[in-house]
């Protein structure tokens, strides 16, 4: 065997894995189960519980939600990234699918799951911080939204409460223009090294806003705000670029591992920053 | 650990069996099944040597529990061949040696009718892309490769 012993527990309805959670403060909710079951085989975790959620109807939608989308907690990844309404709505997602793992993992692999699993590396999560992406959190206590900015907290960590499902996902229509993401890995779909996701609006030629966010490069996707306050104010053109290159370089602080020292990774942020703000930008026009 | 009883079609047979929890599917299908083409490589989900089809779409068995297939149908590599002898794209394999050692074949050959299944005459450029998934340990992909175009072609007869 090679997971460690758990107990193992079908949820029938969202309810039922709310009562579940609630009753047993040691459950781990089951979703794809492409990153938790890969875990546990290597026993880099031992939940002492499963949820599994696979079997509840009606939690798979991919919806109109006022101009905006709701995606429901177990849509998988092959779903989301195909769905026309993405598409339309929140293309930077689509975008950033191109990177996200390979097919027959995406088959299964769910987008809540992937972001409640918070992966420093993940791709997911750059894109709900550079959207403004709202996750909703569920138990038996009641309901709350939290905003993709406050959700993750570090490596594997987010603001999910341990009695909690996110149960929804709620992207917003697009309020800015341009967009574009951008990552280096050592294998396409593979870990990233380096991610980063921006968001632009521009009016008469001067960038009004701005978001761009990193991956891969810190304990969890964060806005690099220096970069955007480089962008904002004027047009975007080489001198706006390389503030912005450098302003994301400086801002962040990267660890060094077998695939990529600390000042590649740097290297690779300011690259990243300049491909993807040019390609932002090019879409506002 | 209690096991829990679990329902679902293999090959189009229906099993019913009592199991540990912990139990992945590809173990399942090998140490109680005795289904042993399904190869166990990486247990992580990277390699691709376990694919299976679940309900029609391909997925690694070593990501999967047992428990969680009550209902679903899976289809293995032994489930592939028709009662006229190879399935097109086996035979593909057979005709341009798309194997070496052979370790990885059955999850690539799961993946080759899977990606046929989803391309109308798929390139290289395309199967290269979809195999993304699927790795063979010999290198041996450009027959790999020259297999799944020919098996997808005979597929579409």
């Amino acid at each position: 065997m090679k997971p460690a012993r758990f107990r193992y527990l079908r949820a029938a309805s969202v309810n039922d894995a709310l009562q579940a959670l609630a009753e047993n403060p040691d459950a781990q909710i089951l979703a794809g189960g492409q990153s938790l079951i890969a875990m546990m085989n290597l026993r880099l975790v031992k939940p002492a519980c499963l949820i599994d959620i696979n079997r509840i109807s009606n939690i798979g939608y991919i919806d109109e939600d006022g101009d905006g989308v709701a995606i429901g907690a177990l849509a998988r990844h092959n779903d989301v990234k195909h769905s026309p309404l993405i598409r339309e709505r929140c293309p930077l997602l689509t975008e950033a699918y191109e990177s996200i793992a390979h097919h027959t993992v995406r088959n299964r692999g769910t987008l809540g799951g992937n972001l409640c699993h918070a992966d420093p590396s993940s791709e997911t999560p750059a894109v709900m911080v550079a959207t403004g992406a709202t996750l909703m959190l569920q138990s038996l206590r009641g309901q709350r939204e939290v905003g993709a900015e406050d959700f993750f907290l570090g490596t594997y960590e987010t603001a999910r409460r341990q009695d909690e499902m996110l149960t929804e996902i709620r992207l917003p229509g697009r309020r800015t223009d341009g967009w574009a993401f951008a990552e280096i890995s050592n294998r396409h779909g593979d870990f990233a090294i380096a991610v980063i996701a921006t968001t632009l609006r521009i009016e008469d030629g001067r960038c009004e806003a701005a978001r761009v966010v990193a991956s891969g490069v810190g304990e969890h996707a964060a806005r690099l705000e220096p970069a955007e306050e480089a962008l904002i104010g004027g047009p975007i053109d080489d001198a706006r670029l390389d503030a912005a290159a450098a302003a994301a370089a400086g801002a962040v602080d990267p660890h060094s591992d077998s695939h990529a020292d600390a000042a590649y990774r740097r290297d690779a942020i300011a690259a990243l920053t300049r491909r993807t703000v040019r390609r932002a930008a090019a879409r506002c026009d | 650990m209690a096991g829990v009883s679990v329902t679902f079609t293999v090959n189009g047979r229906e099993v019913t069996a009592t199991v540990d929890p912990r139990t992945l599917l590809v173990h399942f299908l090998r140490e109680h099944l005795k289904l042993t083409g399904t190869h166990i490589g990486c247990d992580t989900s990277q390699c691709g040597a376990c694919t299976v089809h679940l309900d029609g779409r391909p997925a690694k068995s070593c990501a999967l529990l047992a428990v969680q297939l009550e209902g679903a149908e899976v289809t293995t590599i032994e489930g592939v061949a028709g009662p006229d002898g190879m399935h097109p794209m086996q035979a593909a394999f057979k005709e341009h040696h798309g194997l070496q050692c052979g370790f990885c074949t059955p999850g690539m050959v799961m993946m080759g009718i899977d990606i046929a299944n989803r391309h109308e005459a798929p390139d290289e450029a395309t199967i290269r892309r979809e195999l993304e998934g699927n790795l063979c340990r010999c290198t041996g992909y450009h027959n790999i490769v020259a297999s799944i175009a020919a098996g997808a072609s005979s597929m579409r007869g």
